[in-house]
């Protein structure tokens, strides 16, 4: 290494003078040497790899949709019955079965969730509360067949009379209407209420209330201590201070979650698979036993399907991946704008 | 200089300025001062709360029986929370004003929120395990596949043991594809940062919505239907890669952006290149994370059936080769089990799903086990290591020749940095 130099100014200034157009800037780049340089080659090529597939999933989709796409036109999204090879396929049967049950999910998963979440961040002792959190997600990584068992074998027979109640005194709301339902006749089958778009929600709904839960949870417990602390030292009630301030600074990751939620609800088959009887007509009637989902549909059509058919699949499940990536972006856009979304991962 | 509370009056007194405080006002009290109850159960809450639930379980229970022709367990639970709720606040509101009033009643809104949903999702992996255990009990539900056992045969005859090897296959050939391709794409994300990082970023978060019933359908249609590869364990792997391949991009990427920034810089500032820096520092530092990323992964990819359902057919018998014949997983022959309506089959679905859960269950405490530490944090033999280590380095430099007298012989290694700005 050669000795520092004592006296380094007179040589710039020499220099200077000689030439005053040589003084461009110095190009600073450091060699990063060879390893480094395989380094980067092999992380970007991995993360080209990722990006291939995906590109490829979703490309690959597309394409083959299209042919089902072009034949049909606008009324693949006005036809309810699904005879591809006849020509005669849509999916307003089945995207209206799946937006069903996905809002009834939302709806008794939304209010559980708040409530859970609010207790393990607020009310639970501090001992309880590590416990909590495991369990919740831990549930959120129970397999949904589980679920679907749990669904058909226990909940379908103690939800019945729920929904044979709801239908006799508020069948007058067109939702609620089962048609063929007699309530004056105390024997009559309870088959009509079986196998229904409100059983599949409230078992789509139990398995994404923890998802929800936790994404909660943790918007909730980033609720700053300041401003709790000044809410409780103008006399609030336990209750207050969460109204004023833990609610509105977790609104955003609320949103947020509860719309992955939903995402999660459009994309979920086989508890919906276990449950429902497949129909194709456009079920409005959420009590009455049949419905259908997109789900569902490829997982019973897939097997027979010929080339077209095969299309029209792709065409289907094209539109319900539509659906979820517009859902889930939303969800995490909402997250992300909102003041508590800005070191949350959800 | 000492105070004296009772006597104000020594100021005049003696002349000087006094520090005087506000005497204690005991004497005020008649029978001294009351300590102030700091606890937050009162007695009288107590009280509220088994009043209402006793009177409203009572009052119910008269309905139902004498009164109204209602039947059936679910109203009488509704019912009785709902008058529980009207007992309460009206109890409370005898000795509390409106806003304690509402606080009350939205304390025992949310307190039985929480404990329902923790008893819901309590309850569906119990009665999996309980239902479970008519076939659990018998030791061929192990050892067996199901080629000798039709729908009527006894649970003694034929097992799940294909279903569970499956499963295993299947999971492996999706970890081997993941995992790599996952780390490294996740390393890429965070390390070499960029517009093309961003955008790969965003399509990955874009896939996470994938159905995985989608994933299964495009690997139905690629391999199976395009390349001819038939329904295979091969083509069930693939199908759980797509899936299981943004979810764990997603949480390796989130573990290794929560690595400190100056644990990266002191290494850079050391000279360090960026490979070494990666592989030396931001990786032994997140390797915890990185571990539960890849269990939460496995545990979401062992559970989905509907991948599976299009892409591995359906067999009763076991099959050890990935690359023909169907094989079968434990989620789907938990499916195709209870679609019969024979008890025995029902059992045996009931079975293999309390397998899946048991599996389920082991792979999260693994997770909570070794990814409860946040990145950086060492257990107490990692860091008699980290420490053994360092003073194997500090010796090293103090034995070295004096060509190098120069540098002192405390001068810090790679080691002794991760050391450093870990236990900070």
């Amino acid at each position: 290494m050669p000795p520092p130099l004592r006296n380094p100014q007179p040589q710039p200034v020499t220099a200077l003078a000689a030439g005053p157009d040589d003084d461009t800037p110095r190009r600073l780049y450091a060699d990063p040497g060879l390893p480094d340089r395989i380094f980067r080659v092999v992380l970007r090529s991995g993360g080209t790899f990722v990006l291939a597939v995906m590109l490829l999933v979703g490309g690959f989709l597309l394409y083959r949709a299209w042919l089902a796409l072009d034949k049909a036109g606008w009324s693949f999204l006005t036809t309810a019955q699904w005879a591809p090879d006849q020509g005669n396929f849509g999916i307003a049967a089945v995207l209206v079965g799946t937006v069903l049950i996905a809002i009834v999910a939302v709806l008794v998963a939304v209010p559980l969730a708040t409530g859970a979440a609010l207790y393990i961040s607020e009310y639970a002792p501090a001992r309880l509360r590590r416990t909590l959190i495991s369990t919740v997600d831990l549930m959120a990584a129970v397999p949904s067949v589980v679920y679907g068992l749990w669904g058909v074998f226990f909940l379908q027979d103690k939800v019945l009379p729920v929904a044979r109640w709801i239908s006799t005194y508020f069948g007058w709301i067109p939702v609620f209407d089962v048609r063929g339902a007699d309530p004056a006749d105390p024997l009559a089958p309870e088959s009509l209420y079986t196998s229904s778009t409100f059983i599949a929600g409230l078992v789509v709904g139990m398995m994404i209330a923890p998802i929800v839960c936790s994404i909660m949870r943790e918007v909730f417990s980033q609720a700053p201590a300041g401003e709790r602390e000044g809410a409780y030292a103008l006399g609030a009630t336990r209750w207050g201070m969460i109204r004023s301030v833990v609610l509105p600074f977790g609104r955003g990751g609320m949103i947020g979650g509860t719309m992955l939620g939903l995402g999660r609800a459009l994309g979920e088959t086989i508890a919906i698979f276990m449950i429902i009887s497949v129909t194709f007509d456009i079920q409005w009637h959420v009590l009455q036993s049949g419905t259908s989902s997109i789900a569902s549909l490829i997982a019973l059509h897939y097997g027979e399907a010929s080339e077209f058919g095969m299309s029209a699949l792709m065409a289907a499940g094209f539109a319900l991946f539509l659906m979820t990536l517009i859902v889930n972006f939303a969800a995490s856009s909402i997250v992300a704008r909102s003041r508590s979304g800005a070191t949350s991962d959800a | 200089m000492t105070v004296a509370p009772e006597a104000p009056g020594a100021r005049q007194a003696t002349g000087r300025p006094r520090t005087t405080l506000p005497g204690l006002s005991r004497a005020a009290v008649p029978g001294g001062e009351r300590r102030r109850a700091l606890t937050r159960l009162r007695a009288t809450d107590l009280y509220a709360v088994v009043g209402a639930a006793a009177s409203a379980l009572s009052l119910t229970w008269l309905l139902f029986a004498w009164l109204l022709p209602f039947n059936g367990a679910v109203g009488f639970v509704v019912l009785a929370y709902g008058l529980f709720l009207l007992i309460y606040a009206l109890l409370v509101s005898f000795d509390e004003d409106g806003p304690a009033v509402v606080d009350r009643i939205a304390a025992a809104v949310v307190r039985s929120m929480g404990v329902l949903l923790v008893v819901i999702l309590a309850f569906v992996v119990v009665y999996a395990l309980v239902e479970g255990r008519k076939a659990l009990t018998h030791l061929n539900f192990f050892t067996q596949d199901m080629h000798l056992a039709g729908p009527l045969e006894p649970l003694s005859v034929g097992g799940a043991m294909h279903a569970a090897i499956g499963t295993l296959i299947m999971i492996t050939i999706a970890l081997l594809i993941t995992v790599p391709a996952g780390l490294i794409c996740a390393v890429f994300l965070t390390e070499v940062p960029g517009g093309y990082a961003r955008f790969v970023r965003t399509i990955v978060e874009a896939m996470t919505a994938l159905p995985s019933i989608v994933a299964g359908l495009f690997i139905y249609a690629t391999v199976i239907l395009g390349l001819g590869l038939g329904q295979s364990g091969l083509a069930a792997g693939l199908a759980l890669s797509v899936m299981m391949l943004p979810i764990i991009i997603r949480a390796a990427d989130v573990v290794i952006r929560l690595v400190p920034g100056t644990l990266r810089e002191a290494s850079y500032a050391m000279g360090t290149s960026r490979w070494r820096t990666v592989w030396h520092v931001v990786l032994p530092t997140c390797r915890s994370g990185l571990t539960t990323a890849v269990i939460l992964g496995t545990a979401r990819g062992i559970g989905e059936t509907s991948p599976v359902l299009l892409t591995s057919g359906y067999t009763n018998d076991l099959n050890l080769n990935p690359l023909h014949d169907p094989m079968v997983s434990l989620p789907l022959v938990t499916f195709e089990f209870v679609k019969s309506p024979e008890p025995n089959m029902i059992s045996r679905g009931f079975g293999t799903a309390a397998l899946l859960m048991t599996l389920v269950l082991l792979l999260f405490v693994a997770a909570r086990i070794i990814g409860g530490r946040g990145p950086g944090q060492l257990t107490r033999r990692q860091e008699h290591r980290r420490v053994l280590a360092s003073q194997r380095d500090a010796r090293r430099f103090a034995g070295r020749p004096a060509a190098s007298a120069a540098t002192p012989p405390s001068s810090p290694s790679p080691n002794a940095l991760t050391d450093n700005g870990s236990s900070s």
